[in-house]
């Protein structure tokens, strides 16, 4: 699965930004600007709806993630946008009394089947937590764990995806000389960065984000932004955000959800620009222009 | 007003505040005190009659002379049998407790009341017990077998309890983070939940530990009285706390040799748990650290 979707992810052409050193990254120069992109659908999603219980947590909610876009997901707290992620990866398996309808399919795959490779699917569907989830483990275990798990066992090998991923978030120079330090022991923005660069370890297709600069200081926050940027093309991403200035200047897509009749559900979804620019819904527009949330 | 009632709120304040003080203090230095009198007490009634030949030689004459060499090899061997039966029936079930039931499920519920119910049974129950069920119903006999599976079932609910609290207490975002790394659970378990659980399962094989080693009315029906060297796990074998019983209780003239057998079982136990301890270090930071 991972194979055939890497293969033919849309690589995009991104515009060289001469100020910016950008020696220390591998995955490209930052973007200037969210770019629309070429929708070719990866994800689509119909008539999604969750329950937790008796309790709707969605309802009927019809979108298609691009490929190698960032689709941003906005809206106020508890209108189901973790739980939308949730179902992306079947991280709702985890939860019990979680019921999921509706259809959701990744090219011909149903990601909602009974016996659908759940570990396969993850592997393929990485996620990145609002609080970084460092394990207490040195920095190189960070990483290597899930590759274990992988079969991958040559020293030589982990050590390339080690230094490899950790160059991709840029954290390589900070932490190339102590990674049998603790994880816990870094920074923030330091934990975060090593949180998605254990995501990549794993070859994803596809990266969902929910909230990752939440838990941030501004500084850490604008590092890991610039990061998600340097994602685009490369990687499909779908990101929680509550800053709606961010999902502004990094998303190409944007899906606005709000809780109506105590189920959340997606009032509006389109590219990023006409959604903040030119609203269809007046809801949307009052969110975006901070009247109402 | 407000300056009346805060003057005379404030003295009284630091009153009761410097009477909490004066409680707590108190309460810890009689908790220390009576640990050192004890040792002391030990350490002084014991230590004149300790040497290399006390260590190793069979005792002579009930025990008032010569050495516990024997019972010191049976209390080892009992406390490894207890520790080999018991550790992992008790893992598994804290594993299945803690990780594959929920915290208020029917089945969660009534294992860990049994368990609290067992936990308070008093040992010499389980001594009638073990003798019925080992000695004689499984035909063991009076053996160190006998003993130590009966230390065993005696262990097994601080074990479980300690163990599944410690799994409980690592966090549900490991949990979470390790599942959508495609991390199956068994290798969430082993690489990460149990290493995050080390300090408190070590600390619940310590008790466990503890109170096996401290245990007479357990073994005086099971590993029996015998003082010989063992041959094999199936000779009957005296623990050292039942030699002290026997010293303190049944021998004239035993006391003095009686302290020395205590010196040796509570620097037995610091031992045992210094061990634990190490190890525990040694595996979490061989985990953390290298590869
Ligand atoms: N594990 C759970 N069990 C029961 N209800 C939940 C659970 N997780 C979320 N919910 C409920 O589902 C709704 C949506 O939650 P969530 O997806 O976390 O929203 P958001 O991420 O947009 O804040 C909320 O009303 C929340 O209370
Ligand atoms: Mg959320």
């Amino acid at each position: 699965m991972s194979q055939s979707l890497n293969d033919d992810l849309n690589r995009f052409d991104h515009t060289v930004d001469p100020e910016m050193d950008n020696s220390a990254y591998t995955l490209g120069p930052l973007q200037a600007g969210p770019p629309c992109c070429h929708p070719r659908p990866l994800i689509r999603v119909e008539h999604l709806s969750v329950r937790y219980g008796e309790k709707p947590a969605l309802e009927e909610i019809t979108l298609d993630i691009h490929r190698g876009c960032i689709t941003a997901l906005i809206g106020p707290s508890g209108c189901g946008k973790t739980t939308f992620l949730s179902v992306l990866n079947r991280l709702t398996d985890m939860i019990p009394g979680c019921r999921v309808a509706g259809r959701v399919r990744m090219g011909s795959t149903d990601l909602l089947h009974p016996a659908l490779d759940v570990q396969a699917l993850r592997r393929e569907v990485g996620m990145i937590f609002q609080k970084p989830v460092p394990f207490p483990l040195s920095i190189r275990r960070n990483i290597e764990l899930s590759l274990l798990e992988h079969r991958i066992t040559k020293r030589s090998e982990l050590d390339g995806i080690v230094e490899q991923v950790l160059t991709d978030v840029g954290l390589w120079n900070e932490v190339k000389d102590r990674l049998n330090a603790p994880a816990p022991a870094l920074s923030g923005g330091q934990q975060q960065r090593l949180c998605i660069a254990r995501a990549l370890a794993l070859e994803p297709g596809i990266l969902l984000m929910d909230e990752p600069c939440s838990a941030l200081d501004p500084i850490a926050s604008g590092v890991v932004e610039d990061l998600i940027q340097r994602l685009r093309g490369r990687y499909t991403v779908i990101i929680v955000t509550h800053n709606l200035a961010q999902a502004r200047r990094i998303a190409n897509y944007a899906g606005f959800f709000w809780v109506k009749e105590r189920a959340g559900t997606l009032i509006e979804f389109g590219q990023c620009r006409q959604i903040f620019e030119s609203p269809n819904q007046d809801l949307t527009a009052a969110y975006v222009s901070g009247k109402r949330g | 007003m407000p300056e009346a009632t805060a003057h005379s709120i404030a003295p009284l304040g630091i009153t009761r505040d410097r009477l909490a003080t004066f409680v707590i203090w108190s309460a810890a230095l009689l908790v220390t005190g009576l640990f050192l009198w004890l040792i002391s007490d030990i350490l002084l009634g014991g230590i004149t009659r300790l040497s290399w030949a006390f260590l190793t030689e069979p005792p002579f004459d009930a025990g008032r002379s010569g050495g516990i060499g024997p019972i010191i090899v049976s209390t080892g061997l009992i406390l490894l049998v207890a520790i080999a039966a018991s550790v992992p029936p008790a893992l598994g079930t804290a594993i299945l407790l803690a990780e594959f039931s929920r915290r208020e499920s029917l089945f969660g519920r009534s294992v860990r009341l049994s368990l609290d119910v067992l936990a308070g049974v008093p040992s010499i129950v389980f001594g009638l017990f073990g003798n019925a069920f080992f000695c004689i119903y499984l035909g063991l006999g009076f053996s160190i077998l006998s003993g130590g599976l009966t230390l065993a079932c005696m262990v097994l609910p601080i074990l479980i309890r300690t163990a599944e609290e410690g799994l409980r207490s690592a966090p549900d975002d490991y949990r979470l983070a390790a599942a959508a790394l495609g991390l199956s659970r068994s290798a969430a378990l082993m690489h990460l939940l149990l290493p995050t659980a080390m300090p408190a399962l070590i600390a619940g094989l310590m008790l466990g530990i503890g109170r096996a080693m401290a245990e007479t009315a357990a073994l005086i029906f099971t590993s029996g009285y015998v003082d010989r060297m063992p041959d094999s796990l199936w000779d009957s074998g005296r623990a050292l706390s039942v030699h002290i019983y026997d010293l303190t209780m049944n021998v004239a003239g035993g006391d003095a040799n009686a302290r020395a057998a205590a010196l040796v079982l509570v620097v037995l136990l610091l031992l045992v748990n210094g061990a634990a301890m190490t190890l525990a270090d040694r595996w979490r930071n061989a985990r953390i650290v290298t590869a």
